[in-house]
C-alpha cells in the first residue's frame, strides 16, 4: 500500500470509529435510561416523583404485593405464559420435525400458517378469539369466554411462531448423519428423535421456551378482550391501576417484571449461546 | 455373520441416474471396496444397502434375508461416516453402548462389551470423555467401536478415512483391515482413493457413471483392467491406438510391439510404466530419447519419445544410473505385460 492511500484513509477511519462510538452510546442510553429511571423511581419514598427524592424505601414493593389486583395479575400472567409456552412447544416440536425433515405437499402452507400470527395485529387476534368463544359458549352452553383457557389459547398464537422459527432453525442445523447413525444402530425414528435429536437441539428448545414466555408475559393487545374479573393479566392490571392512580407502585411492579424476564434471559445465555441458537 | 447380495440395483433421480444395474455378491467375511471418481454412485449404492435410499429397481439381501423394503433400523448394520457422526451429547462409552441399549442387552453385558470394543480400538480409558474432547483419529475409532460392538451382519463405511491427515489415514486403515480380519465381519467400504482401496480390499468394485466397470482382486484389476477407464483410474498407464495382429500389436504409426494373447479385435494396447526396461542405446529395444526424468528416491519417472513419435512413460528402479533429458537409449517392453483393450468403454 502506498503512503498516499494510508494517509488518505486515516482521518476517515478515525471519524468512522467516533461516529460508531457515539451511535452506540446514544442507542444504549436510549434503551437503558428508562429502565434505570423506573428502578430509581420504585425505590423513592415520596408518593409524587421529586428529584432529588426525600428518601428511599421498599414500601412500594409491599404496596404492590398488597394490591390484590396486581398480585393476581402477576399470578395469572405467570400461569398463562407458562401454559402457553408448554403447549406451544408440545405442538411445535412435532410440527417442526415435519417442516425440517419431510418433503410433503402443503409444507410451505403449514409453515406460513404457523408463522401467520406474527403478521396479524394482536388486537385482531384477541377480538376474533373473543367472538369465537362467545359463539361457542352460546352454542354449547359451557362458560368459555370468561375462562383463563381462552387466554391460554390466545397466547398460544404468540408463542407458536417463535417456537416454530427457533426449533426448525435448530433442526435444520443438526447433522443428518448423526441421526442416521442412530437409525443404523437400531433406533426407530421416534427413539432417534427423543434420544439423539432433541438432546442435540436442547439449547434451541430452551431459547424457544424463554422467548415464548417473555412474549406472552408482556402482552397486552391479545389479552384485552379476553380478560374477565379474576382473570386479569399483569399488563392489563397495570393499565387499569394507572387509570386512577399514578404512584411508584407501578414502578415496583415493572421492576419485578423486568427482573423476571432479565433472569430468564441470563439463565438461558448461561446454558446456551443465545446468539448462536436464535 | 452373513454375505450381501445386490441384484440389479438402480437409483434414478429426476435429472440424473445415480446408480444403474449394479449387481454384486459380497462373500461372508469379505472386505469389498467400492472405488471410483466423485459422483459415480458409490455413496448412493452404499446407502441403498444401508436402507437410507429406496432403490428405483433391484434387490438387496443381507444373509439370506431380503431387506430391500426394511428400514435401516431393522437391518442390523454397522455404519461409519466420513464425519464420524458421534452423538455429541453422549460420552464415548454411551456412544458405543447406544446400539446395545436399543437391543435391550442387560446392563452388565453392555459394560463388558463396550469395554472390550473400546480396547479393540485402543481407546481404553477414554470412556468418560465427550466426543469433542477427542482428536479426529480417536473420534473415528469410537465410531468404528460403536459400529462393531453390535456385531452387525455387515459393516458399511463411507470414506471413513478422508477427514484424517495422511499419516493417521495410513495407520487407521491398517488397523481397520486388521480388525475386520480378526472379527470376520462382511465389510463394504466406499473410497475414491485407489491406494486406500488396494491396501484394504479383498476385492475392488470400480465404478464410473453409476455403473460397475470391473470387479476383482486388486492384482486382477491392476494387471488386467477391462477397459481404458479402469486402466487409467487404477495406477498409471500408456495407451497405444492400433490393431492386434498375430502375436503382436501394430500401432497407428506402424510400430510393431510384441504382445501375445491379445483378444481379437483389440484396438488399444495398454502398457504399465513399470513394464518397460531402459537399456543402453543400440541394445535390443525401441530407440527413444528422454524428454523428462524425475528422481523419486526409490526410482525414476522417465518420459520418453520413441523414434516413431509416440510418448512412453516409464517407472524404473533407481540403481546406479542417472537419467537426463536428451539422453538417447532403448526401451524394452515386457511382452507379457501388455493388455489389449477394445472400444472406448
Ligand atoms: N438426493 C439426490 N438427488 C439428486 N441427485 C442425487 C442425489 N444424491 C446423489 N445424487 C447424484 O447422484 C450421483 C451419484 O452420487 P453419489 O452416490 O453421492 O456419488 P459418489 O459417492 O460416488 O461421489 C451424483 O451425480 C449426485 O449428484
Ligand atoms: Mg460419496
Amino acid at each position: 500500500m502506498t503512503r498516499e492511500t494510508i494517509r488518505g484513509r486515516r482521518p476517515g477511519e478515525v471519524l468512522g470509529r467516533l461516529a460508531l462510538h457515539a451511535a452506540t452510546t446514544v442507542t444504549l442510553a436510549y434503551i437503558v435510561l428508562p429502565l434505570v429511571l423506573v428502578v430509581w423511581l420504585s425505590f423513592m419514598a415520596d408518593e409524587i416523583m421529586t428529584v432529588p427524592p426525600e428518601g428511599y424505601s421498599l414500601r412500594w414493593y409491599a404496596v404492590a404485593w398488597g394490591q390484590a389486583q396486581l398480585r393476581d395479575g402477576f399470578l395469572t400472567s405467570l400461569w398463562v405464559a407458562l401454559a402457553a409456552t408448554a403447549l406451544g412447544l408440545l405442538i411445535t416440536v412435532p410440527a417442526s420435525f415435519a417442516l425440517a425433515r419431510a418433503r410433503f405437499i402443503g409444507r410451505e402452507a403449514l409453515l406460513q400458517l404457523l408463522m401467520s400470527p406474527l403478521i396479524v395485529p394482536g388486537i385482531v387476534i384477541g377480538a376474533s378469539i373473543y367472538v369465537f368463544l362467545v359463539q361457542a359458549e352460546i352454542a354449547t352452553g359451557l362458560p368459555l369466554s370468561g375462562s383463563s383457557w381462552g387466554l391460554v389459547v390466545a397466547h398460544l398464537l404468540l408463542t407458536v411462531p417463535w417456537c416454530v422459527r427457533l426449533v426448525t432453525a435448530n433442526l435444520v442445523g443438526v447433522n443428518r448423519s448423526v441421526e442416521e447413525a442412530a437409525l443404523s444402530l437400531g433406533a426407530s425414528p421416534l427413539v432417534t428423535a427423543l434420544t439423539v435429536t432433541l438432546p442435540m437441539i436442547w439449547p434451541g428448545l430452551v431459547a424457544a421456551a424463554v422467548f415464548g414466555f417473555v412474549v406472552s408475559f408482556g402482552n397486552i393487545e391479545v389479552s384485552l378482550f379476553l380478560v374477565a374479573p379474576g382473570q386479569i393479566t399483569l399488563p392489563i392490571a397495570i393499565l387499569q391501576y394507572l387509570q386512577w392512580k399514578i404512584d411508584p407502585t407501578i414502578a415496583a411492579v415493572s421492576v419485578v417484571q423486568i427482573a423476571l424476564i432479565g433472569l430468564a434471559l441470563v439463565a438461558t445465555s448461561r446454558i446456551t449461546n443465545l446468539g448462536k441458537v436464535v | 455373520m452373513a454375505g450381501v447380495r445386490i441384484d440389479g440395483l438402480a437409483k434414478r433421480y429426476e435429472a440424473v441416474t445415480a446408480v444403474e444395474g449394479v449387481s454384486l455378491d459380497v462373500r461372508d467375511g469379505e472386505f469389498l471396496v467400492l472405488l471410483g471418481p466423485s459422483g459415480c454412485g458409490k455413496t448412493t449404492t452404499l446407502r441403498m444397502v444401508a436402507g437410507f435410499v429406496a432403490p428405483s429397481a433391484g434387490r438387496v439381501e443381507i444373509g439370506a434375508r431380503d431387506v430391500t423394503h426394511e428400514p435401516p433400523y431393522r437391518r442390523n448394520i454397522g455404519l461409519v461416516f466420513q464425519n464420524y457422526a458421534l452423538f455429541p451429547h453422549l460420552s464415548v462409552e454411551e456412544n458405543v453402548a447406544f446400539g446395545l441399549r436399543r437391543r435391550g442387552v442387560p446392563e452388565a453385558a453392555i459394560r463388558t462389551r463396550v469395554a472390550a470394543a473400546l480396547a479393540r480400538v485402543k481407546l481404553d480409558g477414554f470412556g468418560a470423555r465427550l466426543p469433542r474432547a477427542l482428536s479426529g483419529g480417536q473420534q473415528q475409532r469410537v465410531a468404528i467401536a460403536r459400529a462393531i460392538v453390535i456385531e452387525p451382519d455387515v459393516l458399511l463405511l463411507d470414506e471413513p478415512l478422508s477427514n484424517l491427515d495422511a499419516q493417521l489415514r495410513h495407520d487407521v486403515r491398517a488397523e481397520l483391515r486388521l480388525l475386520q480380519t480378526e472379527l470376520g465381519i462382511t465389510t463394504i467400504m466406499v473410497t475414491h482413493d485407489q491406494d486406500e482401496a488396494m491396501s484394504v480390499g479383498d476385492r475392488l468394485v470400480v465404478m464410473a457413471r453409476g455403473r460397475v466397470q470391473q470387479v476383482g482382486t486388486p492384482a486382477d484389476i491392476y494387471r488386467r483392467p477391462r477397459n481404458r477407464f479402469v486402466a487409467s483410474f487404477i495406477g498409471r498407464a500408456n495407451f497405444f491406438a492400433g490393431r492386434a495382429e498375430a502375436g503382436g500389436f501394430v500401432t497407428a504409426s506402424g510400430l510393431r510391439l510384441p504382445a501375445p494373447d491379445l483378444p481379437p479385435g483389440a484396438d488399444t494396447l495398454m502398457i504399465r510404466p513399470e513394464a518397460v526396461t531402459l537399456v543402453a542405446q543400440g541394445a535390443e529395444g525401441l530407440p527413444a530419447t528422454i524428454e523428462t526424468a524425475t528422481y523419486l528416491g526409490a526410482g525414476w519417472e522417465v518420459d520418453l519419445r520413441l523414434s516413431t513419435g509416440e510418448r512412453l512413460s516409464v517407472v524404473t528402479p533407481a540403481g546406479d544410473r542417472a537419467w537426463q533429458p536428451g539422453q538417447a537409449l532403448a526401451a524394452r517392453i515386457d511382452p507379457a505385460l501388455g493388455v489389449g483393450l477394445h472400444g472406448d468403454v
